[in-house]
């Protein structure tokens, strides 16, 4: 690229020869434009489908492309495609901005004011042409690619580019693609369909004058003009998208029509940009222009050589101040700002002002962008859901969370282990693998609690230590299983499960000896801890029916003890469901038993009895609370994620919550429902939230996840209405709530209270004893997130020695 | 702490001059000097010296100072015990009245001066202070017992120290252990994270030495409990068990000290259960915490029981002694050495007369239980004071309601 782009300063006509050495090339370029220009001809009359272009045109492509051939004769082509396809597309055009004679309007519309006109009587403006200078401004930076020409499958292009080599489709299919509609087009279409036919006499001025500007210009830099919005060439403010508005005051129409003849002229001559047409009347200066922006560019007769001249500043950057612009669209900078989201795979929060409009033309973006190695080609997720309108419309199944409870041994595990396989949620594979691995440390008969019991230590040891949660769908019902440990030294991690938990499943060892032992363990206990946190409904299996033969008489003793009990504990008879079953053979869960000896038993099986649950309702609409049942790494993607069941409210993708007590502020960057990809989450959900921007150390399991507009308080004491299990007096108990678990202290018996009517019964009592109701007050070591109403559990020395509501 | 001197004279005035040898006398010098007494140290202080021609210069003198105790701060962690309040006595480079705050050092010695004063200000030496100083100077000199407890769960523990008075929470690790997953097995590699943790902490605070050369003396080593509830302290146990046969040979000399045993919780809550245990009973039989914690229980569980034999509170307390229920055969008054602490002199004579009564009059036992000991704090739950009677005592519930108004 020799030639030189700098400022071409024309004193006088006389100078300009003098000026030649400087200003015009160099007959060794001008050779190699000759070659080049050939060579670009030849191209595209050998492409396909041939088009011819002018010499001039071809200059101008290789001028702006540097000379390279392959990007002139691309771009050329392109040009020349879609002039054809025009041509031939029925163009009825109409005009808009009809002239009404409606006159005078006193104050002129601001914005249809022609600025020509208004600068009409200042004197630089009527400067002879052979006195006036003509100023070029070289760009700044080589514009490489910019005009689109390059070729799409060769070379890397830049983001920029790339984003807008696909605006430019889009817009170009836009307006191929919906031919002129006959009413009111569109200005960009307008003036894209008038540039093949300028013969058409347009009965609108500025429209005419437009035209003929825009075929001047249209070559030499209509891939400049596509990068900008609209097509629209025309700076005028008459062609402002409001133009219909026929308030064309008298001021604005009149000149205009003065400057008919010259508009004309250009009209006749834009065919052949060549062709010098000497104005009449000198046109404002490119100066005036360039800042008003003109309808009739600078015309001052120039050599033709000088072809730059014609190229209007405006241009030459690529905008065009008055241009027209659909704001329907997105702008620009939302453009790059959301490809820049999606390639980065992050969601940015969504302009509430977007319209329908601006996402279908996101979505045309991210077409185009598919030629492009961008990886994430998801458009950027659906966000600012109304999640329970979602929750609405969604189709889910009905879901429910159940605990499986008893004491130490019971075969909760296998019991929950045989449902999972039988109902397929396990492969036989992967059971029969642990069958192999069981036997071989001796425990055969824990295979099926493999499937739950997964840590090492508990297959080790043959027990549950933590909740293990799983999952089976039945035909109308989608289960949670939450297992939870029977032994007594980790009722902390069942009182977690329990919180969980829409209902109960109370496993109890029938043989021998073993019911009674449970019945004074853990049966109990976890029977009280269920029913004081919440849970209305139980289903008693009573299983391990084959060691005793399948005796009724046992099941009837053990159903008559065991809801006695449990109607004491607070259940209603209603509410008590008995199975008999076999965890290990299967019986009664699933299928019916085979065994004759347990032919007595007609009534439901264990799934059959699960399947009665109802639909359980959870507080959507209160704020967000959710306890945080453990934190890990999910993996090399969501390096910090936390597990839990939402106890109210809702979420979703991108929100900011509020980790308490910590307090510090984390980004929601994906959810996971039951183990599947979602946007939302409502309350009673188990979900995995996979966190950004919080280091894990102020994540612990029994924080609380809240909002910043609804936060959790921190409290380190406060009074609770309580159900004594043992003696109650001031002394030091570990408060539960969920996976909460922290020490504090009984500090005050504030009363005993009457069971029924909360009537207080005796004030600040010494000690209060099992089963009657008090009004304590707990002090805690540390400040804790809870909040009234919430169950909470008191334990001391591995007893449950109360449970109760926070007032 | 040895007694170099003891002027206590009859009315109770006097003063006695005490060594310090071990970090549990600083807590027993806590407890022996009041706001009030005159305390006599040596002391460093920063001495400002102003020059005729302006210029100052400043050097650090050592000073023997008397002052007359304005406040107690005491570090439990460190063992630490400073005592501020005005100096008395003139030196060259001190005035009278100026503020001082004297730091107890171990090995050094300090006179401590109890005065009665003739309107009663204060309270000399009375049989609460003679019994505490006593408790300090130990003459039977079998106190040695002391252990090491590391109370855990998943993802916590507690090591303290357990002493004849006073039960120190050295160091608490948290740390955030996965939970068992389906297909994860972040769980076993954060407990083994967690042990590896605690076991360097401990050994910090306990000075142990895990290089070989430190030889095979196995005597300077004291019991460490570990206790947890579940298989947390056993799979402790196991890790030191591993690394000592791999990795710090040196920690061989630990292992036969180490005791598991059960807890409800990782917390300082479930320490009395394990102080109750067989294991630990047998390892620390002849401390005062294992008496105190075994009077505790027998009182909880007349309290369970409802027999009325058991009664907590100061004025119910108060109101059982009156009724002498607090005597010969079985009278027990638990009280909480926190009463004694008390700034107000009025409140003292209050509990020392009480103590004094039950001892000299009614021929009841008197136990003071150390605040800082698990069972000093589940007493300090109650009030700070409880009794076992000898006879049943009904509440008199018109008594507790009037209280309320009052305290209202």
């Amino acid at each position: 690229m020799s030639r030189h782009r700098v400022k071409a300063v024309g004193y006088d006509d006389d100078d300009f020869e003098d000026d030649d050495g400087y200003d015009s090339p160099d007959p060794e370029e001008q050779e190699f434009l000759q070659q080049c220009t050939a060579s670009v001809q030849a191209e595209l009359r050998a492409g396909q489908p041939a088009v011819t272009a002018t010499t001039q045109e071809i200059h101008d492509a290789l001028w702006h492309y540097y000379n390279d051939i392959e990007k002139s004769v691309n771009y050329l082509r392109g040009k020349k495609e879609k002039e054809l396809k025009k041509t031939q597309a029925p163009a009825a055009q109409k005009n808009k901005g009809q002239m009404v004679p409606g006159f005078p309007a006193p104050i002129p519309d601001e914005s249809s004011l022609s600025v020509t006109e208004f600068f009409r009587d200042c004197p630089w403006l009527n400067v002879s042409a052979h006195r006036k200078a003509d100023i070029l401004i070289q760009p700044l930076h080589p514009r490489l690619g910019l005009l689109g020409g390059a070729p799409e499958a060769g070379g890397k292009m830049s983001k920029l580019a790339a984003l807008a080599a696909a605006r430019k489709k889009k817009e170009s299919e836009k307006s191929t693609g919906t031919p002129e509609t006959p009413s009111t087009p569109k200005p960009s279409e307008r003036a894209e369909g008038q540039t093949p036919k300028p013969s058409d006499t347009p009965l609108s001025l500025s429209q005419r004058l437009a035209a003929s500007k825009l075929s001047k210009t249209s070559e030499s830099s209509g891939g400049l003009r596509r990068l900008g919005k609209a097509s629209t060439s025309t700076s005028s403010p008459a062609r402002r998208p409001s133009a219909p508005v026929p308030s064309k005051s008298p001021v604005h129409a009149e000149p205009e029509r003065e400057s008919e003849p010259a508009g004309q002229k250009e009209t006749e001559a834009a065919p052949e940009p060549e062709q010098v047409v000497p104005s009449i009347r000198a046109p404002p200066s490119t100066f005036a222009s360039a800042i008003l922006g003109s309808t009739a560019g600078p015309t001052v007769a120039e050599p033709s050589h000088v072809k730059s001249t014609d190229v209007d500043i405006l241009e030459i950057y690529g905008q065009q101040h008055a241009e027209p612009f659909d704001f329907t669209a997105p702008s620009p900078d939302d453009v790059v700002m959301n490809a820049q989201s999606t390639a980065k795979g992050f969601k940015a929060k969504p302009g509430t002002s977007k319209t329908a409009g601006g996402q279908k033309g996101q979505a045309d973006i991210a077409g185009g962008m598919k030629d492009l190695s961008v990886e994430e080609k998801v458009t950027v997720k659906s966000k600012n859901l109304d999640v329970l309108a979602e929750y609405g419309k969604s189709t889910r199944k009905k879901s429910a969370n159940f605990v499986v409870i008893g004491h130490v041994d019971a075969g909760k595990s296998t019991l929950m282990g045989r449902l999972l396989a039988d109902q397929g949620a396990i492969d036989r594979r992967t059971l029969d693998k642990y069958k192999i691995e069981a036997e071989k440390i001796g425990k055969g008969s824990f295979a099926l609690a493999w499937v739950l019991d997964q840590g090492s230590e508990e297959r080790a040891r043959g027990v549950t230590i933590d909740i293990a949660t799983n999952k089976f769908e039945t035909e109308n019902t989608s289960f949670t299983i939450v297992d939870a440990p029977g032994h007594r030294d980790f009722v902390p991690n069942m009182i977690a499960g329990a919180s969980q938990a829409d209902f109960a499943v109370l496993v109890i060892d029938s043989s021998v000896g073993k019911f009674e032992s449970g019945l004074k363990g853990q049966t109990k206990e976890h029977a009280l801890l269920v029913r004081s946190m919440g849970v209305q409904k139980i289903i008693v299996a009573v299983n391990k029916m084959d060691a005793v033969q399948w005796d009724i008489e046992r099941f009837q003793e053990i159903e008559q003890q065991i809801s006695a009990f449990l109607t004491t504990a607070g259940f209603q008879p209603k509410n008590i469901s008995f199975v008999p079953c076999s965890g290990v053979l299967g019986d009664n869960i699933t299928r019916r038993s085979e065994d004759p000896k347990s032919a007595w038993h007609q009534g439901r099986t264990l799934i059959e009895e699960l399947e009665t649950s109802e639909r359980f309702t959870h507080s959507l609409d209160k704020p967000l609370r959710m306890t945080i049942g453990d934190v890990f790494r999910g993996g090399v993607q969501n390096p910090l994620s936390i597990s839990g069941r939402l106890d109210s409210g809702s979420l979703q993708m991108g929100d900011q919550i509020l980790i308490m007590p910590s307090g510090e502020s984390a980004l929601v960057r994906s959810i996971e429902v039951d183990g599947e990809p979602s946007d939302w989450a409502v309350a009673g959900q188990n979900v995995v939230l996979n966190l950004a921007n919080i280091d894990p150390i102020h994540l612990r399991s029994g924080d609380v996840v809240c909002r910043a507009s609804a936060p959790i308080k921190t409290i380190t004491t406060f009074t609770t209405k309580v159900l004594a299990f043992e003696h109650l007096m001031p002394m030091q108990v570990d408060v539960h709530r969920g996976r909460l678990h922290v020490p504090g202290r009984i500090s005050k018996l504030v009363a005993s209270l009457d069971k029924a009517s909360g009537a207080t019964l005796k004030k600040r009592p010494k000690v209060v004893a099992p089963g009657t109701v008090a009004r304590v007050e707990v002090e805690l070591d540390q400040a804790v997130p809870l909040e009234a109403p919430t169950r909470i559990v008191l334990r001391a020395g591995g007893n449950t020695v109360a449970a109760g509501l926070l007032e | 702490m040895r007694l170099i001197k003891n002027k206590i004279e009859h009315g109770g005035s006097g003063e006695v001059t005490l060594c310090p040898e071990e970090p549990e006398d600083m807590w027993h010098a806590y407890n022996l000097i009041r706001p009030g007494d005159l305390l006599r140290a040596s002391a460093i202080r920063r001495v400002t010296t102003v020059q005729d021609t302006g210029s100052t210069s400043s050097a650090r003198v050592h000073l023997n100072l008397v002052i007359r105790v304005k406040n107690l701060d005491f570090d439990p962690q460190s063992s630490q015990l400073h005592v501020s309040g005005q100096i008395i006595n003139e030196t060259a480079h001190t005035k009278i009245g100026q503020f001082h705050t004297l730091d107890l050092e171990l090995n050094r010695n300090f006179t401590l001066e109890k005065e009665v004063g003739a309107d009663g200000e204060g309270v000399g030496w009375d049989s609460v202070a003679v019994e505490q100083l006593k408790d300090a100077v130990d003459e039977g000199g079998k106190r040695r017992a002391e252990a090491v407890a590391v109370v855990m769960q998943e993802g916590l523990a507690h090591i303290c120290f357990i002493g004849q008075f006073q039960t120190i929470m050295k160091q608490k690790v948290e740390m955030s252990v996965p939970r068992k997953r389906q297909g994860g097995g972040d769980h076993d590699k954060g407990m083994n994270k967690f042990y590896r943790v605690t076991l360097e902490t401990l050994l910090r605070q306990m000075d142990f030495n895990t290089s070989i050369t430190s030889g095979t003396n196995t005597d300077g080593v004291r019991p460490v409990l570990l206790a947890s509830p579940g298989f947390v302290a056993a799979g402790f146990h196991k890790y030191i068990q591993s690394e000592a046969a791999t990795t710090t040979p040196g920690l061989k000399r630990l292992l036969p000290s180490i005791v598991v045993v059960h807890s409800a919780s990782g917390y300082l809550n479930s320490l009395s259960e394990v102080l109750q245990s067989p294991a630990v009973k047998t390892l620390l039989a002849d401390t005062k915490y294992a008496r105190e914690t075994k009077l505790m229980d027998d009182f909880l569980d007349q309290l369970r029981k409802e027999t009325n034999k058991a009664t907590y509170g100061p004025r119910e307390v108060e109101s059982a002694v009156d009724q002498g229920a607090v005597g010969r055969g079985g009278g027990v008054l638990l009280v909480s050495n926190k009463l004694f602490r008390s700034q107000d002199v009025a409140e003292r004579k209050r509990w020392v007369s009480l103590v004094d009564r039950v001892r000299d009059v009614e021929g009841g036992e008197v136990r003071v239980l150390s605040s800082d000991h698990e069972s000093g704090k589940r007493l300090e739950g109650l009030g700070g004071i409880a009794a076992l009677l000898t006879f049943p005592v009904v509440d008199e519930d018109v008594d507790s309601d009037a209280e309320e108004v009052n305290s209202n």
